[in-house]
């Protein structure tokens, strides 16, 4: 009976406002696909993918068609239910992350106000934190499914890098909380579109939560789970077809949503500097908001691509090294650095 | 120890100062060094769309050259399948009937003229042996096929197109290199 009370515009909108996110962020990592090589290509001095449709535009396309027609391999000796339920945790985990992120202010449809975020949850970053943990399920159960040595090392490898990392990760954050106060995004954004960013209050804070947020994304320099010269391909040594694309689409999306989350927490989210946002009317305000969080996501996105190409893989115990024993130190001390900075100004 | 040339350089294993340990500093010079090669210019050429220049002195396939009213040069003489040291060329020569001066510049024509391309070294002594200026090494490559019979090259894939009937596919096939030698 409760279901009925509830408002049916809202569970529309809902519904539309999350196909649209999924769909976007999957279009979204498929071109970050496809600037990952062009980057890639233009820092080698190279011209990268420009064969297929005008400046190579419809690569993703292509390489997406071919996983899609290769012959799918399921190792006999593979535990098939957990072979199948890795690459789709490892989507699914990805993908779940973008429930709480405020896209964009709201904006005016229909005679509604329609808040571009999937949901405003008060525990917001505590949720990211928990999906994004979950994301290194899909690697174990996959590497490990796949009866392969050289798989089940690499997932060793993202299982222990990825536990490690949320440490750091997780203290940095509770600096940044204790100068916010809150845990919901959104409120997070207000404040930054009222007060100034974030980052300037935890310059720190960012950079360990930078480096963990690559060490996350399993992105050069720590991609040692997938380690091609020590493991073959890691842990998806026994993937083919499209299931090695979720993977390595995965891969991307957590990319581009870990993009997201560092341009919210640090760089103030939708916000549009220099621009009064209440000046405008709604529907523009949440438009340039939107552009603006694109903008700055894109950024990070080059980042992560620059990073990938200027510096070489860690060793595993200089991976190991750089977690536990300056990260983990480094983001306690800012944490005991803030709480100072907080108790001697709120006196 | 003594070192066997002046080029060893000594190994430095003086521990890292603090600057260095921090890494950063090293990684953003290794990321401004990656960012300005994007500035650099691109060394490859759009390679169908845009085609590199050929050396002078370039030795592609060959071509059997005709004189300007369009009669084959070709008397089968054998030398240049004498001086292939590849031994890639064949031929048959047969004689020219009355009615058919119009063809062959000679009495004694080539009626058959092979070169095997997978033999081919391309390195351009028939054409030196050749007394009658017919056979030339040209500005154009030999195309990739799929069956090796495919590359041993009659009469048809090598003669020169016709200067009369068809002048701008000649002088394209003729090249610079031709020119160069009539000019001498």
């Amino acid at each position: 009976m409760m279901l009925l009370s509830i408002d049916l515009g809202l569970v529309i909108e809902k519904l539309v406002l999350i196909v649209v996110v999924i769909s976007a962020s999957l279009v979204i990592a498929m071109y970050t696909t496809f600037a990952e090589r062009k980057v890639a290509a233009i820092l080698q001095d190279r011209r990268g993918p420009n064969r297929a449709g005008p400046f190579g535009l419809l690569q993703p396309l292509a390489d997406g068609l071919k996983l899609f027609f290769k012959e799918e391999i399921i190792p006999a000796f593979s535990s098939k239910f957990l072979f199948i339920m890795g690459p789709a945790l490892a989507m699914l985990t990805a993908m779940m992350t973008s429930a709480v992120i405020p896209w964009g202010d709201k904006v005016e449809l229909f005679g509604r106000h329609i808040s571009l975020q999937i949901t405003d949850v008060n525990v917001g970053v505590l949720y990211v934190f928990g999906v994004v943990s979950l994301g290194v399920y899909g690697i174990m159960i996959g590497s490990w499914a796949s009866n392969n040595k050289f798989s089940l090392l690499g997932g060793l490898r993202a299982a222990s890098q990825i536990i490690s990392y949320e440490l750091a990760m997780g203290i940095s954050m509770i600096a940044l909380l204790m100068v916010t106060g809150t845990l919901s995004l959104k409120e997070m954004v207000v404040q930054q579109q009222v007060g100034h960013w974030n980052i300037i209050n935890q310059p720190l804070g960012f950079l360990i939560f930078l480096v963990c947020a690559f060490a996350e994304c399993n992105r050069t320099p720590f991609d040692l789970p997938e380690a091609e010269n020590e493991l073959i391909g890691g842990y998806h040594t026994e993937y083919s077809s499209m299931k090695l694309g979720f993977y390595l689409f995965a891969e991307y999306i957590n990319m581009f949503i870990s993009s997201v989350i560092m341009a919210t927490l640090f760089f103030g989210g939708y916000d549009m500097p220099f621009v009064n946002e209440s000046l405008l009317s709604p529907n523009v305000a949440a438009l340039i908001g939107v552009a603006a969080l694109m903008a700055k996501v894109s950024c990070f996105i080059f980042l992560f691509m620059w990073v990938r190409w200027t510096i070489p893989r860690f060793r595993y115990d200089q991976l190991m090294h750089l977690g536990w024993r300056i990260l983990i130190p480094l983001a306690l001390f800012n944490m005991l650095l803030t709480g100072g900075v907080i108790l001697y100004f709120h006196k | 120890m003594q070192a066997l040339t002046n080029k060893a350089k000594q190994v430095s294993r003086k521990p890292m100062s603090f600057m260095e340990k921090m890494y950063l500093p090293a990684i953003f010079k290794g990321m401004m060094i990656t960012f300005m090669h994007i500035f650099k210019k691109k060394p490859t050429i759009n390679y169908p769309e845009k085609k590199r220049p050929f050396s002078p002195v370039f030795r592609g396939m060959q071509i059997l050259n005709r004189d300007e009213e369009g009669r084959e040069n070709c008397t089968a003489c054998g030398l240049c399948a004498v001086a292939c040291p590849a031994e890639a060329i064949t031929m048959e020569a047969a004689e020219r009937q009355t009615g058919e001066e119009n063809l062959y510049k000679e009495e004694k024509y080539a009626a058959k003229y092979e070169i095997n391309m997978l033999r081919c070294i391309f390195c351009g002594l028939c054409e030196e042996a050749c007394p009658k200026d017919a056979i030339y090494l040209s500005e154009t490559f030999t195309p990739a096929d799929y069956q090796r019979k495919q590359f041993i090259y009659g009469k048809n894939d090598l003669l020169i197109p016709h200067p009369k009937e068809n002048p701008e596919a000649y002088k394209k096939a003729l090249g610079n290199r031709a020119n160069k030698e009539m000019v001498n």
